[in-house]
């Protein structure tokens, strides 16, 4: 009855029979009916994240089998409407280093699990402000970037380039209203102005009508440099560039896009991690994929410079000030103190190139220029992280 | 007969020494003189180029052309390829061998490490290492070749002789670059920003460098390619993004200055008598010109798109 809840499948990796140190890590899916988008041409891969956990853990296992290490990956996938705490549960029986995707309220309802309080969780697939702020919890760090630091990092390109004054159009769905929130929020930080809003309400398909609506949905705009969008499930985005009444770049969903990952990234190694991920999920690698493979690729940095396997070690090995991972943007990846955050680079994309790697230059920090980036200590009301002492 | 000698003294002037630079993203090379400090000659190459290194007699030049998944083989004086070599996937670094027969290639995409014979021009041997091997150095008596893995974050000790790894020795996150002294193997970790010196007896850690350049921030200093002096009193590290290149006591590891460069500093080449450092920066397209002694720079050269490597190549 029960293991008609959920599916498991334990990923064949090279995990050498003789391994002194096993390392069993699962990645935890909670499923997601994905509502219907305006177009197709980009649908949502089966494996998002999923294929970046399995390439971070066959890069990884090279390591091990140098050292005596051996890691597995366990994916355990729920449905929609299964029972996910109890799926946790199962699974915290044989592992204690977790992978959650899932959205907020799944993700807490296993970090709070009794028997998860002393496993190490890794939230790879949202961005909510909360779980980095009232809502975060000590077993909890994050390798996705929140949609803050998404956000800041658009605002940064934007106070560079001057385009100081945006008109938003924003979605209907709740993480469109997120994103949103986001946006202004990241604007007031870096002194942009959202000079006029517009929910986007339309309910007839626009592709073959966008010439004639578009312009006359955006006509009665005041004058702008920028048009942000916030349409996080990619359903109109995509018809508003080129389509506006005044000739302006789009930002945000869509357009010039800040994200964790993109195709487009090619220096600082990247081209190799592309090339690895791409022969092994034959597809592009995405943000989501970038936060599941930073997430195993920290346990395996943790695991090899301790030579450990137990949560606690490895989470204060994670969390100490001197820990630095490569993460292919150029800058050494840590986790901040203040609430689990990793602190890494956003590239802000459009299509086609990187525009830039944000935090921009000139955007100074006293601690490190990537805390220009999301929810800063000051603005953060977790105190999961404090000693108690 | 004195306006034929004219003549003749004008087609080849002066026999001038010459740095040759690999142009990563326009499949060149760019051959600076060293007396007039200009680009005398663009020649070019495979799918980007980046290691590069002569043979012992200078007779032939070696240069990974890394998207051609070949070593090419050059001839100086003409430009001209010889032939390739089959070198595996994706060729990015090497090390010719005392003997000066084999090269240590580094695979990238392919986490092998590719010995090949130049005469015969076949594969000898290849070793599984760690993934994104990269920096590759030989010691000096030739028994011992390291391979760094990037990703795996390892030094890899392969006997020569055997072609087994003996050894497996971490280092900080990202190595890059590996070079023998007689007692010592300095390897420099591009995202950890050190450069941890071995041991080669123990092969223990026996020091780790790091370096803090005023008014940079300390996650743009990127330790790559470096170069010792011939009597090992001195390094000078290259710095990557910070656009530095270290200078550093070998006696102490304590560095001494830093020298501002060009963008994005990757590797260097001393010229014929140690008295200038040349230094490829991949993003502002240039070569710096360093002097040693005086240790600041004093000219910067137009090269191609991202120069990368750099060799010296004397002309008599």
């Amino acid at each position: 009855m029960f293991r008609r809840l959920f599916t498991v499948a334990t990923l064949a990796v090279a995990a050498p029979a003789w391994a002194d140190l096993p390392v069993a890590i699962t990645y935890l899916r909670l499923e997601v009916d994905r509502p219907p988008v305006l177009s197709n041409l980009d649908p949502v891969p089966e494996d998002l994240g999923l294929a970046g956990a399995e390439i971070a853990v066959k890069d990884t296992q090279t390591t091990g089998s140098f050292l005596g290490h051996g890691y597995s990956l366990t994916v355990v996938s729920v449905p929609p409407e299964g029972d996910f705490p109890a799926a946790a549960r199962e699974v915290l029986k044989t592992s204690r280093l977790i992978l959650i995707d899932a959205d907020p309220a799944a993700i807490l309802s296993v970090a709070d699990l009794p028997q998860a309080q002393d496993a190490l969780l890794f939230n790879v697939s949202s961005g909510a402000e909360s779980l980095r702020s009232a809502d975060c919890r000590a077993n909890l760090l994050h390798t996705i970037p929140e949609d803050a630091a998404r956000t800041d990092a658009l605002m940064q390109v934007l106070q560079r380039k001057q385009w100081q004054t945006t008109v938003l159009i924003t979605g209907p769905k709740p993480a469109d209203l997120a994103f949103a929130e986001a946006l202004r929020r990241s604007a007031t930080k870096f002194g942009i102005t959202i000079a006029a809003e517009k929910e986007w309400t339309f309910d007839t398909d626009l592709r073959d009508s966008t010439m004639d609506e578009v312009p006359r949905f955006t006509q009665d705009f005041p004058d702008h440099d920028v048009i942000l969008v916030a349409d996080e499930t990619d359903d109109f985005g995509r018809y508003v560039e080129h389509n506006s009444w005044l000739p302006r770049p789009v930002a945000g969903s869509d357009g010039m896009v800040p994200t964790a990952w993109s195709p487009v990234i090619e220096s600082w190694g990247a081209v190799q991690l592309q090339n690895r991920f791409e022969a092994h999920a034959h597809r592009p690698m995405r943000g989501q994929d970038y936060a599941a493979w930073a997430a195993v690729r920290a346990i395996g940095e943790a695991v090899t410079r301790t030579n450990a396997n137990d949560p606690a070690t490895l989470r204060a090995f994670l969390l100490d000030p001197a820990f630095q991972m490569d993460g292919f943007k150029g800058r050494g990846l840590s986790f901040r103190a203040w609430n689990g955050q990793l602190r890494q680079p956003i590239a802000v994309v459009n299509a086609r190139a990187l525009v830039t790697l944000a935090p921009v230059e000139g955007f100074l920090h006293q601690r490190n220029e990537m805390d220009t980036l999301g929810l800063d200590a000051p603005e953060s009301a977790c105190t999961a992280f404090k000693d108690p002492a | 007969m004195i306006r034929a000698l004219t003549l003749c003294l004008l087609a080849a002037p002066a026999m001038a020494d010459e740095i040759w630079v690999t142009n990563e993203k326009d499949d060149t090379i760019s051959v600076i003189d060293t007396e007039t400090l200009e680009v005398i000659r663009t020649i070019p190459t495979g799918e980007r180029p980046r290691g590069i290194t002569f043979s012992h007699d200078f007779s032939r030049v070696y240069i990974c052309a890394s998207d051609s998944d070949t070593v090419q083989v050059m001839d100086p004086a003409t430009g001209e390829v010889l032939h390739d070599l089959p070198s595996g996937e994706d060729p990015e670094q090497f090390v010719l061998h005392p003997d000066d027969r084999h090269l240590w290639i580094a695979n990238e995409d392919d986490a092998v490490t590719t010995v090949v014979d130049v005469d015969t021009r076949k594969v000898v041997a290849q070793i599984n290492v760690g993934i994104e091997p990269e920096g590759m150095g030989v010691s000096r008596d030739g028994s011992i070749v390291v391979t760094t893995s990037e990703t795996t974050n390892m030094a890899h000790w392969i006997d020569t002789a055997t072609h087994q790894i003996i050894a497996n020795t971490l280092v900080d996150s990202r190595p890059r670059h590996a070079e023998f002294t007689d007692t010592e193997l300095w390897v420099s970790s591009e995202v950890g920003g050190t450069v941890t010196v071995f041991d080669i007896a123990t092969k223990a850690e026996k020091a780790k460098i790091r370096f803090e350049i005023p008014g940079v921030n300390k996650d743009l200093i990127q330790p790559v390619g470096f170069e010792f002096t011939p009597d090992h009193s001195t390094a000078f590290v290259a710095l990557g993004p910070s656009n530095h290149v270290a200078v550093v006591n070998m006696q102490t590891y304590q560095v001494e200055t830093y020298i501002l460069v060009g963008r994005r500093v990757w590797h260097l080449a001393f010229n014929r008598d140690h008295s200038q450092l040349f230094t490829t920066n991949g993003v502002s397209g240039d070569v710096t010109v360093i002097d040693v002694a005086s240790r600041t720079a004093l000219k910067s050269i137009k090269v191609g798109r991202f120069p990368w490597g750099a060799a010296f190549r004397p002309t008599e």
